[in-house]
């Protein structure tokens, strides 16, 4: 595990920078200030205070342990080629595996238990969700070593690996995270 | 053809296969997978759609094709979390998967 104790106060500065830009984002074209109104101006940074408070007292609560290099945009760039190349491939082949399913009605559904090996929060985070994300596989829980309980649709075998459930995810994902 | 009525029709399909898969699964983790999964995959190609019809417009044509791009960025993130959710409460309510041919997570709670 990372030990990171001088981080404390990025987490919310970047939630608050984040929180601006989507709000910005959103409410393009409003105005003559560059393209923003006043009103819209003042709004956004008004919730982007209010994110970053409760971004604080969240992940101050919960002890949640953050990532600082993910702020490295190398690390942005390798995560948009994961999402756009790999990521997409499998999903698009996993959602005409399951619209087969679907149509022939062909199940065999089972909850299968894998070990990622992956050592931050934040790469556990993104690895449930980009197999939650691809259909067939769903991440139920996990355990105090970070070893994730899937749910399979169709389970090939009991104690399957790795690569059967989730194909290259976990490479890419120590990649990006480490 | 026109690009914007393939996008469209590729998003229909998976719409309505995921909400096919809601009445023909047994339980609720297969009914996830359909349910959420395959109306995500669906919903992609539709805001692809609206993206397509944006890049035909003007100068306000821009801003909605940005905001669709950043509603789906959001709906990839919201999704994931949200099923995941939903199979971990339920699973914690003691529901157990239908017809499964192992089930390694209560194998670890005995």
């Amino acid at each position: 595990m990372q030990k990171n104790k001088n981080n404390d106060n990025i987490t919310p500065i970047t939630a608050a920078v984040f929180s601006l830009l989507t709000y910005l984002a959103l409410t393009a074209g409003s105005g003559s200030i560059l393209l923003w109104s006043l009103p819209e101006l003042i709004a956004a940074i008004i919730f982007a205070a209010v994110t970053a408070l409760l971004v604080y007292r969240v992940f101050n609560s919960l002890k949640i342990k953050t990532t600082p290099a993910f702020l490295n945009p190398i690390r942005w760039i390798l995560l948009l080629a994961y999402a756009l190349g790999p990521f997409f491939i499998a999903l698009t082949k996993a959602n005409l595996d399951v619209a087969y399913r679907v149509l022939t009605g062909k199940i065999n559904p089972g909850i299968v238990k894998i070990k990622p090996d992956l050592e931050t929060d934040l790469g556990i985070t993104l690895l449930a969700n980009s197999i939650t994300l691809t259909p067939g596989t769903l991440s139920v829980d996990l355990d105090e070593e970070n070893n994730l309980f899937i749910h399979w649709i169709n389970v090939k075998h009991p104690e399957p690996k790795i690569e059967d459930v989730c194909s290259c995810f976990p490479e890419w994902i120590r990649r990006i995270t480490q | 053809m026109n690009p914007l009525l393939i996008l469209l029709g590729i998003g229909l399909i998976f719409q309505t296969l995921g909400s096919l898969a809601l009445h023909r699964f047994p339980d609720v983790y297969t009914r996830l997978h359909g349910a959420t999964k395959c109306s995500t995959f669906g919903s992609i190609f539709i805001y692809l759609g609206v993206v397509a019809y944006a890049t035909t417009l003007s100068t306000p044509g821009l801003i909605l094709g940005a905001h669709t791009l950043l509603v789906m960025l959001l709906i990839l993130l919201t999704n994931s979390t949200g099923s995941h959710a939903i199979a971990r409460s339920a699973y914690r309510a003691g529901i157990m998967p239908k017809q499964a041919v192992v089930d390694k997570l209560a194998e670890e709670k005995k």
